[in-house]
């Protein structure tokens, strides 16, 4: 995927370059100005992101959202997928291993919804963009419907499986 | 500078404290800093190409050509837009954002913006490679067409629930952003 992301800027960069060297560096110094403007933000979310991950614990983790947990599991997933910022990469094989230590499908699906959803500690950088009432209310209503979400997923889970 | 100190504050601050942390707990200290190198390279090779696709965008593209097709008149084709290009980024959420700048600053419908958000945040293409790979088949298959319409509607409502007025604040906004 990086690959596919790199050639395609590269070409469209030697594009921009072969047809107007001025403009180029323009969108350049625009790229920077608009990734500089949000550093400190990203820093900041990178750190606290750090500082959440090492302080989960697997063990404690399973025992709580479990497929017997029930409502208080799929609430505490949820609520673990809306404070946390963990890459797909590392979030998928993390619940699929979570899945097989027997936590509930249900549960990890809020868990999964959550995570891409809504976002905590990003909310300072959405409130940049959106302002603070479109940001507060996308994310209420991005978690409430994380529920939803959790309920077919476990029910359509338990037919297939 | 002065600038840079108020806006570099909040980090500087984080930063100290992780040291008291850090030399107080190490081990935890080490986990804390394996896991930010970690995620600081995932940011290093994914961000440089999202930022200059935006800077050529942002230099190359007309507004009317954006308006056109993602505009107020743009109907089911800016919304099946919105859903593609969302779907098609790499990235954690927080770099959604300043490509939404950049759309409102092209006159971008709002609320294909903000299905553009919910596309980025839930149907990114790489992310649903992994978790086909991860969970299965039915688990992504279920998300997916539960989360489709729901990024729809979630838009649709969000954009009724907010004025004219407050549209037009936000995008003059971006322009300076």
């Amino acid at each position: 995927m990086n690959i596919l992301l790199y050639g395609l800027t590269t070409l469209l960069l030697a594009l921009s370059f072969a047809k107007d060297k001025q403009k180029t560096i323009q969108a350049l110094k625009k790229a920077y100005k608009s990734f500089e403007n949000i550093l400190p933000q990203f820093m900041v979310v990178i750190l606290l992101v750090s500082l959440l991950i090492s302080l989960l614990n697997q063990d404690f983790l399973i025992k709580v959202i479990g497929s017997e947990s029930g409502f208080l599991g799929v609430l505490i997933a949820s609520l673990t997928g809306a404070v946390t910022l963990i890459p797909g990469f590392v979030a998928f094989p993390t619940a699929a291993l979570l899945l097989a230590a027997g936590a509930g499908y249900m549960q990890i699906g809020a868990f999964i919804s959550t995570l891409m959803m809504v976002g905590i500690v990003t909310l300072p950088v959405e409130i940049m963009y959106f302002g603070k009432k479109l940001a507060m209310f996308r994310n209420l209503f991005a978690f409430a419907f994380s529920f939803f979400v959790a309920y077919v997923i476990g029910k359509v889970m338990e037919m297939v499986a | 500078m002065k600038e840079a100190i108020k806006r570099y504050r909040f980090l500087a601050l984080l930063l100290c404290l992780l040291g008291i942390l850090a030399f107080i707990n190490r081990p935890l200290g080490k986990l804390v800093l394996d896991s930010t190198v970690f995620q600081l390279k995932e940011m290093i090779l994914v961000i440089p190409p999202v930022f200059i696709l935006l800077g050529l965008l942002d230099i190359w593209v007309p507004k009317q050509t954006m308006v056109k097709y993602m505009g107020e008149k743009s109907g089911v084709m800016g919304i099946l837009l919105a859903l593609f290009i969302g779907s098609a980024a790499a990235g954690p959420l927080y770099g959604a954002f300043p490509v939404a700048a950049v759309f409102m600053k092209k006159g971008v419908k709002f609320s294909n913006i903000l299905i553009f958000i919910g596309a980025w945040s839930t149907t990114k293409i790489p992310m649903l490679i992994f978790e086909f790979t991860a969970l299965g088949t039915a688990f992504a298959l279920t998300r997916l067409l539960v989360d489709i319409p729901g990024i729809i509607i979630i838009a649709m409502v969000l954009s009724k629930m907010t004025n004219k007025e407050e549209i037009a604040l936000l995008y003059e906004k971006a322009k300076q952003l």
